[in-house]
């Protein structure tokens, strides 16, 4: 039992750290909001420099290797920060797929695009009547010689309208729902018949709606078997969310931060607030959001890599489950505290409240897992169904 | 990272559930499985076991397993699932420490031995009528004479007394100083003349706390622990160690066990109440905020042997404050599945000594005593809001 990070991991966490210290204040991210794409592609060039987005890929594939506590600590940081740029889609999602999917022809061309950062990717795996079901696809392919033809519609691509390839989660067979029947197709963003409509999230972020009519994909642009990538999908899911449990703790460890900070320093009734109790208490139940959560995100780490899929989706549900309702209680302690300064846009302390509320909408919020989490049986796995 | 143990804990655990399985007496074992209490001298015998090869929580040099806080950690998970009496805790977990720290040589030579071997039993006396959250203010005066101390005044909650030979005081020294610089740690015998236990019995029908009077006990002075006026930073060292082990993980555990257990027996207009989606989300809530509380206390007993001494992580302060939530959301639990048959009260067919399990339904049946005895955990030894106090100026800063 072993709660360090290696001395590796140590200089990963000082690095990431330092550059979000250096370029990504505030400030900075507003002027990066107003860029083309919603993001800056300067800071994507140093992720890319860091190695950030060669992390968690194999070496022979020049990647470095990292595993799930390295996404961690790159993701807390991240949310510590609020940053704008598709590191989710691209590395963790998009990276994730062709980690765990791709033959080893599609990861020696595309891996090293993404480290190198000259390719930006997506996952379009939501559709208008899926909500968290990531098995609910309708999009079809279907057999076109030695190819395939997609028809479908999928929204909420998350940084859909800035990637250059998307990764199309569509069905081969079966019906709606069913576990079998599900491929992952690699499309490029300006292919013919796909047309995509970007805008912004809540969060400040960006998101699309992709529709696919009559898209042409090769065989050798299939990610894995075509009628059984929903293993694949599953797993990648389970990262990203443990990805995101990260992200929310980097977010509501700087909440806490920033709530702290203006306790100590605005003055009412001719004192500082924070001497009140009221607002104290409310301060320490913040600290304990914080502290479960980030318990959980590390015991989502940890297991997001477990190879048993029913110990894995207990444990990433039952820290998805903490992370959104930790969201909403520091969300909303962290704006009740600063008063009306927290409901403006001046204000970074909203911005966070934004964003960490989104993140409990991504894959499942905390409802949806504890639905998922009460029917395999509980974290013990031991309330038997009948 | 790692959740898994080593090695070389593994095999420390073995070796625990090997030494319980060869010295646990087996109608011990039955006893506590079932739910029911354990007379005194079963307990004294218990720990006398269990502390074979030294107490578990204390340092070699004054009889202890000098154990690490994850072998400790452990050790107490196996003897709660065996399960076995856990040791009498007020000598072991409270005074003991205070004595080998703080105490003198004769103190440490006399009374360690006394606790590892339960020889002495320990109640602890620092709350007083008026002197509850606000503990500093006691005042249960000792006025030295001679070589003794003049001991007048009264304890409250002291749990354990009916059955305890000795009680470890707080009481008032210096009553012209500031209230927490004229406080003395004073360590009583409890046959002492003028001392009187009287039982409160609680809402969940049992006897565990008492009211301790002092009426003119005389103490010699020898008894004194530390320096006099100083008792306070003792009692403070002491509910630190309180607070860091008071997680109640093995507790809930064993009440969300218990539920489980009486949902799979309980019907729902012919269905299994375990099988009902409402039951189980709410306990999978429950089990998610144990398992959050686990992960915390495994944190911080991991990083407690890197922390530099009498320092602790910040997230150790949320241990006792949480976990006491969370054993009372596990005893909501335990009503929720008991339903109805919550309703019969055995107590007195206990007190009586008639305390055969009825049949079935013997879980059921404690569920709502646990239930009302739970609302204890977030008021005794710091109740929350006084918890939320410290944490909000030790850690927070404000």
């Amino acid at each position: 039992m072993n709660f360090d990070l290696s001395e590796e991991q140590r200089l990963l966490k000082d690095s990431v750290e330092r550059l979000m210290l250096d370029s990504y204040s505030f400030g900075d991210r507003r002027k990066y909001q107003t860029e083309k794409r919603g993001f800056s592609e300067a800071m994507w060039a140093r992720y890319a420099e860091l190695g950030l987005l060669a992390l968690p890929f194999a070496e022979e594939h020049g990647g470095f290797g990292g595993g799930a506590v390295e996404t961690m600590i790159v993701m807390e940081a991240f949310g510590k920060a609020l940053i704008l740029e598709p590191y989710f889609a691209t590395v963790v999602l998009a990276g994730g797929l062709l980690r765990l999917g791709a033959s080893e022809a599609q990861k020696a061309e595309l891996i090293p695009l993404i480290a190198e950062g000259r390719t930006k990717l997506a996952f379009a795996y939501a559709e208008p009547q899926s909500r968290y079901d990531l098995v609910d696809v309708e999009t079809r392919a279907k057999r076109d010689g030695d190819g395939w033809i997609l028809n479908g519609s999928k929204d909420l691509v998350l940084h859909g309208d800035a990637a250059d390839k998307i990764i199309v989660s569509a069905r081969t067979a079966g019906d709606t729902r069913e576990n079998d029947g599900v491929g992952l197709f690699l499309v490029d963003a300006d292919a013919p018949g796909l047309t995509r409509r970007g805008y912004p999230t809540q969060d400040g972020l960006r998101a699309a709606d992709i529709t696919l009519e009559r898209v042409r994909v090769e065989t050798a642009n299939v990610i894995g078997d075509p009628a059984g990538a929903f293993p694949v999908i599953s797993r990648v899911a389970d990262e990203a969310v443990a990805a995101l449990c990260a992200e929310a703790v980097g977010s509501f460890t700087q909440m806490q931060a920033i709530t702290l900070d203006y306790l100590k320093t605005r003055e009412q009734f001719g004192k500082k607030i924070g001497s009140f109790q009221v607002l104290q208490h409310r301060a320490v139940d913040m600290f304990v959001d914080l502290e479960q959560s980030r318990s959980m995100a590390i015991y989502a780490a940890i297991m997001a890599v477990e190879s048993d899929a029913s110990e894995r989706e207990r444990a990433v549900s039952a820290a998805k489950v903490q992370i959104g309702r930790s969201a909403k209680a520091i969300g909303q302690q962290s704006i009740q505290l600063h008063g009306g300064i927290g409901m403006t846009m001046e204000h970074s302390v909203g911005h966070y409240f934004k964003h960490v509320t989104m993140l409990d909408t991504l894959f499942g919020d905390a409802e949806h897992h504890l639905r998922r989490l009460a029917a395999l049986g509980g974290l013990s796995g031991d309330q038997r169904m009948e | 990272m790692d959740l898994a143990f080593t090695k070389e804990e593994r095999a420390f655990r073995e070796e625990v559930r090997q030494f319980l399985r060869d010295n646990v007496l087996p109608e011990i074992r039955r006893k506590l499985a079932e739910g029911r209490k354990l007379a005194k001298d079963e307990i004294a015998a218990g720990a006398r076991i269990l502390n074979k090869r030294g107490v578990p929580t204390w340092p070699k040099e004054y009889g202890g397993a000098g154990w690490t806080l994850v072998q400790q950690y452990i050790f107490e998970e196996e003897v709660r699932a065996f399960p076995a009496q856990l040791t009498f805790g007020m000598g072991e977990s409270l005074v003991g420490p205070v004595i080998y720290t703080f105490g003198s040589e004769v103190q440490k030579k006399y009374y360690l031995p006394r606790i590892a071997n339960a020889e002495d039993w320990w109640c602890q006396g620092f709350s007083e009528p008026g002197a509850g959250s606000d503990l500093a203010s006691l005042k249960t005066r000792a006025v030295r004479n001679g070589d003794r101390y003049v001991v007048d005044g009264q304890k409250i909650w002291t749990s354990g007394a009916q059955y305890a030979d000795w009680i470890f005081c707080l009481v008032r020294t210096d009553p012209d100083v500031k209230k927490q610089q004229g406080i003395s740690f004073l360590l009583i015998d409890l046959k002492t003349p003028g001392v009187t236990v009287r039982p409160i019995r609680l809402i969940d029908g049992d006897h565990v706390v008492n009211e301790v009077f002092f009426d003119s006990v005389r103490v010699p002075i020898e008894n004194l622990v530390g320096e006099e006026n100083k008792g306070w930073g003792y009692a403070k060292y002491l509910l630190g160690n309180e607070r860091f082990g008071d997680a109640g993980v093995g507790i809930s555990k064993e009440r969300i066990r218990l539920a489980k257990e009486l949902a799979e027996r309980a019907c729902v207009r012919g269905a299994r109440l375990i099988d009902q989606t409402a039951f189980r989300e709410k306990v999978a809530a429950v089990e998610v905020q144990l398992k959050a509380l686990e992960i915390t206390q495994l944190r911080v007993v991991a990083s407690a042997s890197k922390q530099q001494k009498g320092t602790q992580d910040p997230a150790s302060s949320i241990l006792k404050l949480r976990g006491s939530e969370v054993e009372q959301a596990s005893a909501e639990l335990l009503m929720d599945a008991a339903g109805p048959y919550a309703l019969r009260d055995l107590s007195q067919e206990e007190r009586e000594g008639r305390n055969e399990p009825p049949v079935g339904a013997y879980g059921a049946a404690r569920s709502a005593p646990t239930y009302f005895y739970s609302r204890a955990a977030s008021i005794y030894s710091g109740s929350s809001e006084i918890q939320k106090n410290i944490i909000a100026k030790a850690i927070l800063g404000l």
